[in-house]
């Protein structure tokens, strides 16, 4: 069974069309990249598949469940990391963690947050207020917010925003393992080396539209790039 | 259960933040105070002119400052998203709703200790019955509430400052007009009988601003 089935999605703002007619599968455990220009849509996309913004027309399936009629159960299953941290300034990092842990009634949520400072490397910071984060510590805890609740579909906005290059390298880690377990992932970014490195399969989104869809074995980054840009080109 | 324990977790959040920052509770408090001392000047608020005017100053004082602080908190969870965070959250959205109105009431309640005993000791005006307190409870809960609600429209727009006042002041006039009156006849030495009109339109308020926000609040936090 695929964990996200988009068909047919369109979504408009007013008069400007920001998706159209957009379809594509993620299975279990495939991580897939959507790589396109500023204002392709790729947010968007996110947004509707996270549950937060209500798509114009189409279908989406999320582990098999409609998030218009089964939302709660959609949302225990999505991990989202957004181009904002999500997190409250005014709160320490352990008190952000086990707020958000509360909220998806994790049942060792103490030891699943102290696991994940652990592994972001912010165990000795726990007690700080987040807002004395640089943006890399900052982006590191928003990293262990989406995957605390163990998430079947995660959904990354530009993960590697900055990221030194560790912990980069403890994200991609992190990405394999959950994969690995199974997670379907669907990253968006702008670093096509990382993206098509990552990833089981590319997509590339264009004025709205899903104009490539290859998988990343096959692909040749000097030949994508090229690909790419002509694709992508207004 | 699963709902309350949510419910209680926003709350625990939006006071752990505000016991980090203390700038909402504060910012209200100073802004109570000042307006006290200058509707203390412009009115000459003694004897019978502090009797019949305090009510209104007094309630006045709270819709202003808890508007404050209302935005505040709003405020808050735009930062950073953090609207988004507790969207994702598997739970009913009213659970938001209630949690946010819960926070409110209780950084309102926290201005009005110390608001009606300094009114009650300035303008030598009884507020520290129990009546009026009753008053209190009912009116700031559904000020709370309905500014709740409508705080949660207002982030969303470009004015979001300007936008709040608008929207939320002239929606809390019945009960302004209900709480103002219903404190007045009490510190006259009416009994709660005598004024049961005006507590029975608080609760009716009380009751509807909060099942509209549960029915509504799902569609006014989706884009």
């Amino acid at each position: 069974m695929p964990m996200i089935e988009v068909r047919e999605l369109t979504k408009s703002f007013g008069p400007r069309v920001a998706l159209a007619n957009v379809s594509f599968l993620v299975e279990a455990g495939e991580f897939v990249t959507l790589v396109g220009p500023n204002g392709a849509g790729k947010t968007t996309l996110l947004r509707i598949l996270a549950t937060l913004t209500r798509p114009t027309s189409g279908d989406l399936l999320i582990a098999g469940l409609d998030p218009t009629k089964a939302g709660e159960a959609v949302r225990q299953r999505i991990g989202f990391l957004s181009h904002r941290t999500l997190l409250y300034e005014d709160l320490t990092a352990e008190q952000n963690l086990r707020f958000y842990a509360q909220m998806y009634d994790l049942a060792d949520g103490p030891a699943r947050v102290g696991e994940l400072l652990e592994r972001v490397g912010l165990v000795e910071r726990r007690h700080d207020l987040v807002r004395t984060f640089s943006r890399g510590m900052q982006q590191r805890l928003a990293v262990a917010r989406a995957v605390l609740p163990r998430p079947q579909v995660l959904l990354l906005d530009e993960p590697y925003t900055g990221l030194d290059v560790d912990a980069a390298q403890a994200l991609t880690d992190l990405l394999g393992e959950l994969v690995g377990a199974g997670c379907a992932t669907l990253l968006t970014t702008h670093d096509l080396e990382r993206g098509v490195a990552a990833a089981d399969r590319v997509l590339v989104l264009a004025r709205g539209r899903i104009v490539h869809d290859e998988p990343c074995r096959a692909i040749a980054l000097a030949t994508f790039s090229e690909t790419y840009r002509t694709l992508t080109a207004t | 259960m699963g709902f309350l324990i949510k419910v209680w977790a926003i709350v625990v959040k939006d006071v752990a933040a505000e016991l980090h920052t203390r700038e909402m509770v504060s910012a209200m408090l100073v802004f109570s105070v000042l307006s006290l001392l200058i509707f203390s000047f412009a009115l000459d608020l003694r004897g019978a002119v502090a009797q019949a005017a305090g009510p209104g100053v007094l309630w006045a004082t709270v819709a202003f400052a808890g508007t404050l602080g209302l935005s505040r908190s709003m405020a808050r969870e735009q930062q950073s998203g953090c609207i988004d965070g507790l969207l994702l959250a598997p739970v009913d959205r009213s659970a938001i709703f209630f949690g946010k109105a819960l926070g409110n009431l209780i950084f309102m309640a926290v201005l009005e200790i110390v608001l009606l005993p300094l009114f009650s000791a300035l303008f030598d005006v009884p507020f520290l019955l129990p009546g009026v307190l009753l008053v209190v409870a009912l009116g700031t809960l559904g000020y709370a509430a309905v500014g709740t609600l409508l705080a949660s429209i207002a982030v969303n727009t470009r004015a979001r400052e300007v936008m709040l006042p608008v929207l939320l002041l002239p929606l809390a006039v019945p009960l302004l007009i209900a709480a103002v009156q219903a404190t007045g006849g009490l510190v006259e030495g009416a009994s709660l009988g005598e004024v049961g009109g005006w507590l029975q339109l608080l609760v009716v308020y009380d009751l509807l601003v909060v099942a509209a926000s549960m029915l509504t609040y799902n569609y006014v936090v989706e884009e």
